[in-house]
């Protein structure tokens, strides 16, 4: 009603009315169009070029159906990128919210330099992917690394190459993504133990519940859109996985540490085989887009009311 | 902050605080001993490295490795360290941060103060474009730089930072935004203010926070990119995480661990250095971008 008194008049009046009633629309615009062209038409194109015979450059001469999706999901490096991504993401995201409500428990109990111990849980949020991969590369390198360690500590059996073998080096991915993310996952619930209504917590404690009972029975099942929160970024941050495993392992040994992305990379500017690179892509997508379309369904649904 | 499980907490046993002190403290070690071994590393000569103990202190103190990393070291063809990739990354972050603000403030403006029929549409397909995965893009990008000429240049990089930043600084302004009461706006109009007087003086001087936490943002994720400065770049336009990662796991040549530390503390610091200094705006982002809406 407000805005009906207010605007109605001005049309009437002010001449340069049009302009700034359509001014907001043209700040809008270019970003607007620049969004729909790199992300939306690039998809397409991606789309198109997924059911292409396109091999190093795109060529959407000669149509090929499914035959891309088909070759991709009999090849075995998809296979091994998949089954990569299964045992990364289910670790990552598990043992991230795990180390980081445990920390965020801790870390609410009123300890005493909680301040200087958050940033220093939080920083490896700061550093690029690269630098996580180098330190920890060398880190678990036999060589020179933690076993070179041990063994000059005088535990001369000890043994730690996961990083050379092709069975274990995706563990060691999980290793320093879990050091790079769980930090901040700690944030995220420490946020949402701050934020839970203390009213009810007296009153369990009122009711003789123990402060066990108290976690398990109702700060934790509070916390559940946290654990939604940071289950939707770690899924999307283990789908898009590439520079950490570059830095670490280039996919190595042999393909043992292929993850999806990598794949994709490798087989569109590596191997010239541009269709499958672009039917990886879509795949990609529509496992993010699974996660993510719902999430934000119900996020921005739940806002407007 | 939280009374209740301050309470908790007095109910536990001296021990169960013992406890939890010293699993706090163990998680503390874990997350600074990377950095240790980096920095520690990266003041050794070679040989202490490969002959010595990666937790120990140095022998021999020396910084001939970070001279090295920063102008000496052989990264592809060059023995030219990391200097002027570092200089690449600066000239293509200050200007994608700068672009994506600004586009992000106006477009946040526009969408909460300026409401339109569909509006919930545009900013939904913003919002959503914040999580594609890149590799859908990556072949049409190249092919549009190509195009246009920009293959390979730092200009290139920039628009493409830009772009694709455009989602999240849209969604940060827009939630800020969203809270500032609109009453103030639409007085401003009825004063005969314009659309951009209207930004410049009532919304941009109550933004500062905002704005910090934007900035933060962009500048750590654009600064820590390695997707687009791998695919995109070219030999004038390489930036620092590629050359790092090029410098590490180049296959020729004695493997200079120490340089390679230092130059991985290099390509870290400007990032952590913000961090250092405006943290509680750098969580605030992180928390920003991770809890929607």
């Amino acid at each position: 009603m407000a805005e009906l008194t207010t605007t109605a008049p001005r049309a009437v009046t002010n001449p340069r009315a049009t302009l700034q009633d359509l001014l907001p629309k043209i700040v809008l615009a270019p970003s607007f169009a620049l969004i729909l062209i790199f992300v939306y038409g690039f998809i397409i194109f991606t789309a198109f070029l997924s059911f292409s015979g396109s091999k190093l450059l795109p060529d959407f001469s000669t149509w090929v159906g499914l035959n891309n999706y088909v070759r991709l999901f009999n090849h075995p490096n998809w296979i091994t990128a998949l089954k990569n991504l299964a045992i990364f993401s289910v670790l990552y995201i598990v043992i991230c919210s795990f180390i980081g409500l445990a920390l965020a428990i801790f870390l609410d109990q009123k300890i005493r330099g909680e301040g200087f111990l958050r940033p220093i849980y939080l920083y490896p949020m700061a550093l690029s992917f690269i630098v996580t991969g180098v330190a920890w590369k060398w880190f678990l390198d036999p060589g020179i690394g933690l076993e070179h360690v041990m063994q000059s500590w005088g535990w001369e059996s000890f043994s730690f190459r996961w990083i050379k073998e092709g069975q274990m080096a995706i563990y060691t991915i999980v290793i320093a993504a879990v050091w790079q993310s769980s930090g901040f996952v700690m944030a995220m619930f420490l946020a949402g133990l701050r934020g839970v209504d203390n009213e009810i917590i007296k009153a369990a404690q009122i009711d003789g519940a123990s402060t066990l009972t108290i976690y398990r029975r109702i700060i934790i099942p509070l916390m559940r859109p946290v654990f939604l929160s940071a289950f939707v970024v770690l899924a999307h941050l283990a789908i898009k996985s590439y520079d950490l495993v570059v830095a670490m392992t280039d996919g190595g040994p042999g393909t043992a540490t292929w993850t999806p992305a990598l794949f994709m990379q490798k087989f569109t500017f590596g191997r010239n085989e541009m269709g499958m690179g672009a039917a990886s892509a879509i795949i990609m997508m529509m496992m993010i887009f699974a996660i993510i379309v719902p999430y934000l369904y119900s996020e921005l649904g739940g806002k407007k009311k | 902050m939280s009374a209740a499980s301050q309470d908790v907490a007095t109910r536990n046993g001296i021990f169960a605080r013992a406890l939890i002190y010293a699993v706090l403290i163990l998680f503390a070690v874990y997350y600074l001993l990377p950095l240790y071994v980096m920095v520690v590393n990266s003041l050794k000569p070679l040989d202490e490295i490969r002959q010595g103990n990666m937790l120990a202190l140095p022998q021999q103190w020396t910084i001939a490795p970070w001279l090295s990393a920063w102008s000496t070291a052989q990264i592809g063809v060059q023995p030219t360290g990391l200097k002027p990739y570092f200089l690449n990354s600066v000239m293509m972050v200050v200007p994608a941060v700068a672009l994506s603000t600004i586009l992000g403030a106006l477009n946040g403006y526009v969408l909460t103060k300026w409401r339109f029929k569909g509006d919930n549409i545009v900013f939904g397909l913003m919002l959503l474009a914040c999580f594609i995965p890149f590799q859908i893009v990556l072949i049409p990008s190249a092919r549009i730089l190509g195009m246009t000429g920009l293959a390979g240049t730092i200009t290139g990089l920039v628009l493409i930072h830009a772009i694709y930043g455009l989602g999240f600084t849209t969604l940060f302004f827009r939630n800020y935004y969203e809270a500032f009461p609109t009453e103030l706006v639409r007085a401003a109009q009825i004063d005969g203010a314009s659309f951009f007087q209207i930004f410049r003086r009532i919304l941009l001087p109550s933004s500062g926070p905002i704005i910090v936490v934007t900035v933060i943002w962009q500048f750590t994720n654009i600064w820590n990119d390695f997707l687009f400065g791998s695919s995109f770049s070219g030999f004038n336009s390489i930036p620092l995480t590629v050359a790092l990662n090029n410098l590490v796991n180049s296959s020729t040549g004695v493997k200079e661990y120490n340089v390679h530390f230092a130059g991985a503390i290099l390509a870290a610091l400007p990032t952590l250095i913000v961090y250092i200094v405006s943290g509680r705006y750098f969580v605030r982002g992180l928390m920003a971008g991770a809890v929607k809406g």
